[in-house]
């Protein structure tokens, strides 16, 4: 080596690898207004679909005449139930075990349900089409509270259900049950309650909300009736799953259907799913030979496509009167709407809820939720989150704060002193999960002393002696959540969707010159794959990151996968991604070997190249070796340099954080300011700090929302009241806090690269933190629990109530 | 209803369509001239994707009907880079800064921000928090693309950036 | 998401945009910023037949003073308001409204006169007017005539404004110098409409209130004009207890929805609250 030679630093930089802040390759077409997403394409002889939809919550269909609609100029055709029924796609499978109407046929089950699909030569006139569908409504009584769906008078909902007393899950107690699913061990943790010498019991309510992506969901179909082949563009985060689902439905051969998730504008859980405008669009296509293109409007996106929690969890936690908790027994009513459209994997119709013993050592948990039907939009979906995870996190730390007050103890004491202690990982909890690593004391601690958080106390100390002397109207609250995650479905032994099993995979190809291309399962709708994945591989082999193209989202081209949801990516795909590269490092080497005429042991990697033990100067980069790959390979071995991965994950992954946030209060109008949010993550290792602190950002802008003020809320009606934007909060960089981002780095043992998955964290620590904040604001005037979401007229009703008013 | 015509100026570019009164400038954009960089996210005029510039005004594309906009010089993203073909600013910023996820909002939030500084060069972060207020986005949490507003505002007064510490 | 058919014009004169709005009768519609009518029009809501773009008429724009009046055309936009320097040092509460109203985007097309003119119980500036003492210039096929603000809003979206009439300009009184004024609006989020929003302008003697207006907005199916809440302060020194009996007074003449923004009788405290609030920086503004 002489002074040319870059040193192994220099050559790791250049490589933008794993650990680096490496730019967005997205963004260069991003901020040239040219992405390609669904809605941008445009293809000749294009039609266009738009829905006639139901105003009421629950009716009988008496009358449906399409004949004004059909004399609409520009209207081609208008497809009902009818015309779907001979096709057996009136009805489509849900993911979870259920069937979802794609067009009413007898009775309509939430208001905007759809009625009649119109196809038009132009938007416009579907439109025009849409409003000239005359339909006759008998309107029937509507459940709207889910704690009254099971009374013994509550209406029929599930017509099609009728004498079903098995569902998907097991038995139905009731014609507006879906499932009962139970996990723990109920005798223990009703012994633990019955010697308590504390306990708590409080229901904890997650209201309903929509994950709300910025572009709504869209498809293009186009059949082509001389192939018989279907080209579907949409906005899928799991496009092989659609295409499987498509197969399986239109009786096409999968082979022949083309699924393809081009660039899409957010996510968050609402793509994950099929709805009736993607089989409404096919039909059309495949009825007229022409490409149909539907696009949803705001309104139908929030008040039809999949909504998210409505989780009402009766919470109760045993301890001992020094605060150590003995047990945790969780009872929750899921209000599923009118069908279980839950995008769960199959054996868990309450997704990963079981979480929800959280970061805590409970010798003993029980869980039992009851899934139930109501005339509200079907679902639900994970936003922004594993799935019910956010759930299970809001409830437990709620559930603390709660038991930190009944026992006069500080919030993070209590959760210090029940922490799962790192000697105990890898940890089995109460419900049978086996968290893969952790270290929560040490990363509570930092938090805390990053906010100076004794100091803070001390400050809230004086504001409420203040307050109560008349001094100030406002209070100050400090939030403290420490969320464990579950995400990266899954192992195949657990996690399946309608059978397949949730591996992800990588498939990986290096050319002569030493660039490559990677195409994987999932499929990024803003998280940067195309970016991130290239540093696992710059890292892994030793090539720029700038010289590998990433693919997703084309079903023909991309091995199989299971999408993107659930902070799966990393976990799963990012697992595959690594272990295809030391397939392709492993043949490598052997070339490397023999042109260099040695064995493969006396070789040692560095950084970019392998070089020949205790004589450095002899070496060959995988660049080299990818030209050697297909000039001149070690006999006997095939020429090129490729592989391919289908990783099953041997567990899930536990990303966890320690989040505190400082709030004021102004009791006079209910309006809380955020003063000050910190987010610890540790999120194992780091592939992008860049794209991780993007990550922790949203995700608290969304819980954000979702704590202060975001509601998906139906009247006694029926009627969805917050169907647009006008209503549905969501906030503008006016309200949004600012953020301060830190983190732990504890990798996964299990995980070929330690990663654990990032995306979603904040969405499930910040919501109990905000609402953690605003309550303990509070609590020194005796109030326990205010439930969400916190906006200003639900605080100050909650302030009227602790007869702050005078 | 029968067709008007409209004849106007889409960056730098004169043309002119037939279209019937009711097409919303965003419409008539993405559809009749095939420029896809506006984007429709909303229906009541909340979210700010479709924002485009408008006779020196920051505008929402969706709430104007495109006969309205007749004779009228209108910019959108694929509009604001330099003479030269160079990024602009903002462009460069948002990328620097991490400034966007998925994109969807960023044609707009840019086409508002290019305005933004040409009202206010040197805004304060409270200035451009409320200057872009009209623009939703779901991924970034604005803090980032506050800072890219930042730096492209420092770059095109010729000044050093400075990041303000955490 | 899309609206319905109409046919489109375009007059070059007032005498011109009120001769058609006549004769093509109730299904024709004024189109000033619409940023009102074209949310409606999407969602299908509103359906004219007609929509009548006042945005080629020359001389229902600019500000200027006319004797101790300032004079706004109606298709003066919020943008151009929050610019004027004459509004700024005349009229100060109008640039502090118009701030509050929706988005930059929004500001730069929405107008004046289309937010005082169509009788949405949520537009802010209608209190404000009423506030002020502002008068509306009106033209229709019969001529000008003014009508007070005060005496122009009968429901929700039903005004004094006639058949083929339109708003061509807002006449405000200047308030003096040394005059305090504030608009307090509680709002869920940046551009809301107001949960409760209270406009104050008063004058100050000898630290005693020697004149007060007040505006409420959106807690009625109107804007209100609080005569009774500024007597009750007219001569005080706006001590605690007085402004408290004010209050009161305002809110005895509430009757807001219950909707999203909270139930009726949440709002009807918090124009309580914008008022105390209102009074509190109106007080500090005055000389």
């Amino acid at each position: 080596m002489n002074d040319m030679t870059p040193t192994a630093a220099e050559r790791a930089e250049k490589l933008q690898g794993m650990g680096c802040k490496r730019k967005r390759v997205e963004d260069i077409r991003f901020v040239q207004g040219k992405g390609n997403y669904v809605d941008d394409l445009r293809l000749p002889g294009m039609i266009y679909g738009d829905f006639a939809r139901s105003p009421h919550a629950h009716a009988r269909i008496k009358k449906l005449d399409t004949t004004r609609a059909k004399a609409v100029p520009g209207v081609l055709a208008v497809l009902t139930a009818a015309d779907l029924k001979p096709l057996n796609l009136h009805y489509m499978p849900t993911l979870a075990g259920d069937v979802a109407a794609v067009l009413a046929e007898e009775k309509v089950l939430y208001q905007n349900q759809e009625v009649a699909f119109v196809i038009a030569s132009s938007p416009y006139a579907a439109a025009d089409g849409a409003e000239a569908v005359d339909v006759e409504y008998e309107a029937l009584p509507v459940v709207i509270d889910p704690f009254k769906a099971m009374a013994p008078d509550a209406p029929v909902l599930r017509d099609d259900l009728k004498g079903k007393t098995e569902g998907a899950h097991g038995k139905r107690k009731h014609h507006n049950h879906i499932f009962s699913w139970q996990s723990g061990d109920q005798a223990a943790t009703d012994a633990a309650f019955a010697k308590a010498e504390v306990t708590i019991k409080e229901m904890i309510s997650y209201q309903r909300v929509h994950p709300c992506p910025l572009e709504t969901c869209q498809c293009v179909a186009s059949f082509d009736k001389i192939k018989g082949e279907l080209t579907v563009w949409g906005t899928f985060q799991a496009p092989h799953v659609i295409r499987t689902v498509a197969s399986l439905i239109s009786k096409i051969p999968e082979h022949k259907i083309h699924v393809i998730a081009p660039d899409i504008g957010g996510g968050f859980g609402n793509k994950v799913g099929a709805y009736p405008g993607y089989i409404c669009a096919i039909v059309a296509s495949i009825v007229t030979g022409l490409p149909c293109k539907w696009v949803e409007d705001r309104i139908e996106n929030l008040s039809t496509t999949s909504f998210a929690r409505d989780y009402h969890m009766q919470t109760e936690i045993a301890a001992t009167k020094d605060g150590k908790v003995t047990g945790l027994r969780v009872y929750t009513i899921a209000d599923h709407g009118a069908f279980d459209a839950c995008a769960d994997p199959t054996k868990w119709p309450a997704g990963l809820f079981n979480i929800v013993t959280g970061s805590y050592d409970f010798p003993a948990a029980h869980v039992l939720v009851d899934g139930v039907y109501t005339n509200k939009a079907p679902g639900g979906v994970a936003y922004r989150c594993s799935f019910r995870v956010t759930e299970a996190a809001y409830c437990i730390e709620r559930a603390m704060d709660i038991l930190a007050q009944k026992l006069k103890m500080d919030p993070a004491e209590l959760r210090m002193k029940n922490f799962i202690r790192r000697e105990q990982f890898p940890y089995k909890s109460a419900t049978g999960w086996e968290y893969d690593s952790g270290d929560y004391h040490t990363a509570m601690q930092k938090a805390m002393d990053s906010v100076n958080y004794k100091k803070l106390r001390e400050e809230q100390k004086k504001k409420q002696d203040a307050f109560k002397r008349g001094e100030t109207r406002d209070l100050m609250g400090i939030g403290v959540a420490f969320f464990t995650e579950i995400v990266g479905a899954g192992p195949s032994r657990s996690c399946d969707i309608l059978g397949i099993a949730m591996f992800d995979s990588a498939e990986i190809r290096l050319h002569p010159t030493g660039t490559g291309i990677c195409r994987l399962g999932t499929k990024s709708q803003g998280q940067g794959h195309e970016t991130t994945y290239a540093q696992i591989i710059a890292t892994e082999l030793g090539i720029p990151a700038d010289n590998i193209t990433v693919e997703e989202g084309n079903t023909d081209t991309a091995p199989y996968g299971l999408g993107t949801y659930g902070s799966r990516s990393t976990p799963v795909s990012g697992a595959a991604t690594a272990m295809a590269c030391r397939k392709i490092k492993a043949k490598a080497q052997m070339i490397a070997a023999y042109h260099l005429e040695v064995h493969d042991d006396d070789l040692e990697w560095d950084v970019d190249r392998f070089r020949v033990k205790g004589n450095p100067e002899r070496f060959k980069t995988m660049t080299e070796l990818a030209w050697a790959a297909y000039n001149r390979v070690p006999p006997g071995m095939e020429p090129g340099l490729e592989a391919v991965n289908y990783y099953d994950p041997p567990n899930f992954t536990f990303p966890f954080g320690a989040y505190i946030c400082v709030v004021d209060v102004d009791v006079d109008t209910g309006s809380t300011k955020i003063r000050r949010f910190y987010a610890l993550d540790d999120c194992g290792t780091r592939i992008n700090p860049m794209i991780i602190e993007g990550q922790i950002h949203g995700g608290l802008a969304e819980a954000f929302a979702i704590a202060m003020g975001q509601e998906i809320h139906y009247d006694a009606q029926g009627n969805c009241t917050t169907a647009s934007l006008l209503d549905y909060f969501l906030p503008t960089a006016v309200e949004t806090p600012k953020w301060e981002t830190d983190w732990t780095t504890t990798p996964s043992p299990h995980h070929p690269i330690g990663a654990k998955g990032v995306g979603e964290s904040p969405n499930v620590g910040g919501v109990p933190c905000f609402s953690n904040a605003v309550n303990d604001a509070f609590k020194f005037l005796g109030s326990t629990h205010i439930a969400m979401p916190h906006d200003q007229w639900r605080t100050w009703m909650a302030a009227d109530k602790l007869g702050l008013h005078g | 209803m029968s067709k008007v015509q409209v004849s106007l100026k889409v960056n730098g570019k004169a043309v002119d369509g037939l279209v019937e009164p009711r097409t919303l400038l965003i419409h008539f954009l993405r559809d009749h001239l095939n420029i896809t960089g506006p984007h429709v996210g909303c229906d009541t005029s909340h979210c700010g994707a479709c924002t485009v510039d408008l006779n020196g005004k920051s505008v929402k594309s969706c709430t104007v009907f495109a006969v309205q906009a007749t004779g009228a010089d209108v910019m959108t993203i694929e509009g604001v880079a330099n003479a030269d073909g160079t990024l602009h600013a903002l462009q460069e910023g948002f990328r620097e800064m991490h400034g966007l996820q998925c994109g969807f909002c960023t044609p707009g939030m840019i086409t508002r921000a290019y305005r933004l500084l040409k009202e206010n060069p040197k805004p304060t972060e409270e200035e451009i928090r409320f200057g872009i207020a009209g623009n939703l986005c779901r991924c970034t949490g604005y803090q980032n693309i506050v800072k890219a507003i930042q730096y492209a505002a420092a770059k095109l007064a010729g000044v050093p950036f400075q990041e303000a510490a955490e | 998401m899309i609206p319905g058919s109409f046919a489109y014009h375009r007059p070059n004169s007032v005498k011109e945009a009120v001769a058609l709005l006549t004769d093509l009768g109730e299904e024709a519609r004024p189109l000033a910023g619409g940023h009102s009518l074209i949310p409606m029009m999407k969602l299908r809501l509103a359906s004219p037949e007609h929509l009548v773009d006042l945005s080629g008429i020359k001389d229902i724009k600019g500000i200027r003073a006319e004797g101790g009046d300032i004079v706004i055309g109606a298709m003066t936009t919020q943008q151009e308001l929050i610019a004027s320097e004459l509004l700024a040092s005349q009229v100060p509460i109008l640039r502090e409204t118009s701030l509050v109203i929706a988005d930059p985007q929004v500001r730069y097309m929405g107008t004046l006169g289309g937010n005082v003119a169509n009788g949405d119980p949520g537009n802010d500036m209608p209190a404000v007017m009423m506030c002020l003492g502002a008068t509306y210039q009106l033209v229709g096929k019969s001529g000008e005539r003014r009508v007070a603000a005060r005496n122009f809003y009968e429901g929700a979206y039903a005004t004094a404004l006639g058949a083929g009439e339109i708003v061509t300009a807002i006449r405000i009184p200047a308030p003096g110098a040394g005059h305090g004024y504030a608009y307090e609006k509680l709002k869920r989020k940046i551009g809301d409409y107001a949960t409760a929003a209270a406009a104050v302008v008063l004058t100050m003697k000898g630290g005693k209130v020697a004149a007060c207006s007040i505006g409420l907005t959106n807690v009625a199916n109107t804007p209100l004009w609080a005569e009774e809440a500024a007597k009750i302060l007219t001569g005080s020194t706006l001590d605690a207890a007085t402004v408290k009996k004010a209050a009161a007074a305002a809110e005895k003449i509430t009757s807001p929805a219950s909707d999203s923004r909270g139930p009726a009788h949440y709002r009807t405290k918090m124009a309580g609250v914008m008022l105390t609030r209102a009074l509190a920086r109106a007080k500090a503004r005055a000389s």
